[in-house]
């Protein structure tokens, strides 16, 4: 039996490509508009993606290591807060896993907690988010609560030569457990409606969560009653062993750039964590530009690159469908759970995905199926977490 | 001359004694399912928008959550872009706080609400400062009492810079010459204050309504002048004709000194409702809902939570507790505006309960669970029109008292009268966004701020 996988694919403004929105195809006048990000959820839905995510920062040029993001003009610039862009999605789609960004140095974890779990509950069961540590400068400025931060990566390109990174990472963790933690707050049966006793609520069943860690604490339970999934589907992207550490300590699922498949078995070496109850899902990112003919791939790539050369940390794969589908058989040989394809052009690289090269990875079995399962963790085949809380009962 | 417009607004259930869960027409106060169907009801009423409380900490009683009321609720920003999905005309207008958010991050939320709903956001700013709330937030109770409205004036503020930083025309995306923006397209927003230290450069771009309307709900002197300065709506609590109509003259007699209109001010006090076929038949069912709104133990937990003692062992039918009450320690955390002047409060409520002879639950339910307008359909809009038209309120915020379908006799049955008076709309109009749903003048991109 063949190993089949599911396809993710990553939305952004027009596109990976910097210059995707000078493209005839392009709707860079919509970019923050209800139509075009309900139009891109929907072919993605259509086509059986299993998940889409969505960009985000906090400042106008974003996560970019350019000196001048802020202020050049040849870029696209205006966003949307991903997790609300997400909530919006969610009546929009049937299927589609929803996965925003969130950063996680400025918002109040308690308020990203009840977002997500509200995201959750509007799209019965499809919610997830994908977390990013640290912050830029600029969005320190932007908040004016925090003057010190990282600075980019060091010199030396390792998170563990700069102690603001490596801080920046371990709040991340503390506040991907607050989000775990308020998720499991109420448990399942938490909420009684007895009319004999006169009690809406079991108050034994919701529980102060009563964390205090190095960056902040919560003392109360969360406001939102437990949502479909039990808690959202945590992931997070990883180059290097830092953030490596980070996602098989907190995440469900990890986002990787290997440069080719054979650098996959590395990679997940590295990532083996010890105390997992289930293993953590590797997808890996490709950034693809499809078009009918590999020559007419090139002549748009040129075209792009010759306006703006893309610099990246993904893999990119120019050329028709079956050379991505070759790409995306290459890593599910190599061992990956899943690929997340980055389209250079939206949206005209992800009707490409969904009309040809999903098609096409079905017809050579390397595509899992959709059967019906309803939750976003339920695709992937990841359990339902119990309460910890609930646990806690049980073993006493 | 013509008649004035009546503007309403509809508020979901909340979390408090008002909201009957017991009623076997009660439905889930999470489920999606249950706030698309209110959005829908009150779309099809016509309502400028509908409105959503905000939770920060569950409610606690003596200690320990609070149990006897409907609890648990969705984030609010979240629940109001999902329903920005599925309704076209509606305002959509949540509270959020000014103490335990951040300027720059509550602006793009609010921003994002607001581009992807057309023009049909709302904020309801509320300002707290008490370490029970800020035990959930990075800062905990950091703010003083008296820098409530200082922070929130200085807040909006702000997010009203943020708001009109980018041009309407900011994004010329212009493929031949490789100009996305124009140049001046952003301004840079600075704000240094005691309180805050902003060099923001805003990330979402303007929305069609130039920015969300601002609701104000507080009461104080520091509310209203917060109000009479920044807000577009007052949700106000005046709902006794005479008294309403003396605020309201108050209120928008302070507009001038600010350079502003009348009409730039709406006030819409909580109302609630019970309809009949008769007069008589109203008053029956509004008796029935104070009862359920105030169960025994619904009263018994009002009054501990005044004189912060243990009343388990009282008769909630029988005359108050012969008891001092316990001031030393506040317990009855989460129930705003409860917690001052306990002493004088059981005073007064100990002479009202003599002077009508009251019991525990008769007395709560005095002073819970007195419906606004009780009547036929035809009285309610004749009411609801007289407000208007005598300039005691620019309209109600309407609340029903069963999730999710509480609404719906309103929508039914008082809005078709509204609408034969003349007074109330008979559809939207294409691309209204809130600010113009409630009448208010357009924003202008304020030069100051580019």
């Amino acid at each position: 039996m063949p190993h089949r996988i599911p396809l993710a694919v990553a939305l952004d403004g027009a596109g990976w490509h910097p210059a995707a929105w000078r493209e005839p195809t392009a709707r860079p006048t919509e970019l923050t508009s209800a139509a075009y990000w309900r139009d891109l959820a929907r072919t993605a839905d259509d086509a059986g993606i299993v998940f889409a995510t969505i960009e985000d920062a906090l400042s106008l040029g974003g996560r970019s290591s350019e000196a001048d993001a802020e202020t050049r003009r040849d870029r696209v610039r205006g966003r949307l807060d991903a997790v609300l862009l997400a909530s919006f999605l969610a009546p929009h789609t049937r299927r589609l896993g929803l996965v925003p960004t969130v950063t996680t140095t400025h918002p109040e974890p308690f308020h990203l907690a009840t977002g997500l779990q509200t995201l959750d509950h509007v799209s019965r069961g499809r919610g997830g988010v994908r977390i990013v540590a640290g912050s830029t400068a600029q969005e320190r400025a932007n908040f004016g609560r925090r003057a010190d931060g990282p600075t980019g990566l060091p010199a030396s390109g390792r998170v563990e030569d700069d102690p603001a990174l490596l801080a920046a990472f371990r709040e991340a963790g503390e506040v991907t457990e607050a989000i775990r933690r308020l998720a499991d707050s109420w448990e399942d049966d938490a909420i009684v409606r007895d009319l004999e006793t006169g009690r809406f609520l079991d108050r034994e069943r919701v529980h102060n969560v009563e964390i205090a860690g190095e960056f902040f604490s919560i003392t109360g339970a969360s406001i939102v009653p437990r949502s479909p999934q039990g808690q959202p589907l945590i992931t997070a992207l990883a180059h290097q062993s830092v953030p490596f550490r980070f996602a098989a300590e907190h995440a469900d699922l990890v986002f990787i750039t290997p440069t080719d498949a054979a650098a996959v078995a590395g990679i997940l070496d590295e990532l083996t964590a010890p105390e997992r109850e289930e293993p953590l899902r590797v997808f890996a990112d490709l950034l693809v530009l499809v078009e009918e003919t590999r020559a007419e791939a090139q002549a748009v790539w040129d075209r792009l690159q010759e306006r703006a050369p893309l610099t990246t940390d993904a893999r990119v794969v120019v050329g028709d469908a079956d050379d991505v589908v070759a790409e995306i058989g290459a890593l599910v040989e190599a061992g990956v759970d899943g690929v997340r394809l980055r389209p250079a052009r939206l949206p005209t690289d992800l009707d490409r995905i969904a009309r040809l090269v999903a098609p096409r990875a079905a017809d050579a079995g390397i595509l899992a199926p959709d059967t019906g399962e309803p939750t976003l963790r339920e695709r992937l085949g990841l359990p339902r977490p119990t309460s910890r809380y609930a646990r806690q009962e049980v073993g006493a | 001359m013509s008649r004035r417009r009546i503007h309403l607004a509809a508020h979901f259930p909340g979390v408090n004694n008002t909201t009957v869960w017991t009623d076997p027409t009660a439905g889930s106060q999470i489920d999606f399912s249950s706030f698309e169907h209110f959005a829908r009801t009150a779309e099809r009423g016509f309502f400028d928008y509908l409105f959503l409380a905000e939770g920060l900490r569950l409610r606690e009683h003596r200690g320990q959550l609070h149990d006897l009321d409907v609890a648990g609720r969705p984030n609010t920003l979240a629940i109001l872009t999902a329903l920005a999905a599925v309704t076209e005309h509606i305002g959509l207008v949540g509270t959020l706080n000014t103490t335990f958010n951040e300027p720059y991050e509550l602006a793009r939320q609010l921003g994002t609400l607001d581009l992807l709903s057309n023009g049909r956001a709302g904020w309801n700013a509320v300002t707290s400062s008490d370490a029970f709330h800020g035990a959930n937030f990075r800062r905990g109770g950091y703010l003083d009492h008296a820098d409530r409205y200082v922070r929130a004036a200085e807040f909006a503020a702000l997010s009203k810079a943020l708001w009109s930083s980018w041009r309407d025309d900011a994004i010329v995306a212009d493929a031949e010459t490789g100009a996305f923006l124009r140049d001046d397209a952003i301004a840079r927003v600075r704000h240094e204050s005691r309180l805050f230290d902003v060099d923001a450069v805003f990330d979402v771009p303007r929305s069609p309504q130039g920015r969300p309307v601002i609701v104000q709900a507080g009461d104080s002197p520091d509310g209203r002048d917060f109000a009479t300065q920044h807000a577009d709506v007052i949700f106000s609590l005046h709902t006794e004709f005479a008294d309403a109509q003396q605020f309201y003259r108050d209120v928008k007699g302070r507009l001038a000194a600010h350079g502003r209109d009348e009409d730039s001010l709406k006030i819409l006090p909580a109302a609630t409702f019970v309809l009949g076929d008769t007069a008589a038949e109203a008053r029956e069912r509004s008796r029935e809902i104070a009862l359920a709104q105030v169960r025994p133990q619904t009263a018994i937990t009002y009054l501990e939570q005044i004189w912060n003692r243990d009343f388990s062992g009282y008769d909630a039918d029988g005359p108050l507790p012969d008891v001092e009450p316990d001031t030393g320690v506040e317990t009855a955390q989460g129930f705003a505006g409860r917690h001052a002047a306990i002493r004088a409060r059981v005073d007064q409520l100990r002479a009202q309960a003599a002077a009508e002879k009251l019991s525990i639950r008769e007395l709560v339910i005095r002073l819970t669970a007195k419906h606004t307008f009780v009547g036929t359909p035809e009285h309610v809009a004749s009411e609801i029109d007289r407000y208007v038209q005598e300039r005691a309120t620019d309209g109600f915020t309407v609340v029903g008292h069963v999730t999710p379908h509480g609404l719906d006799e309103f929508a039914d049955r008082v809005v078709p009268l509204l609408q034969e008076r003349g007074s109330y709309r008979r559809s939207y109009d294409e691309g209204a966004t809130l600010h113009d749903l409630l009448g208010l003048p357009p924003v202008a991109q304020e030069a100051a701020a580019r």
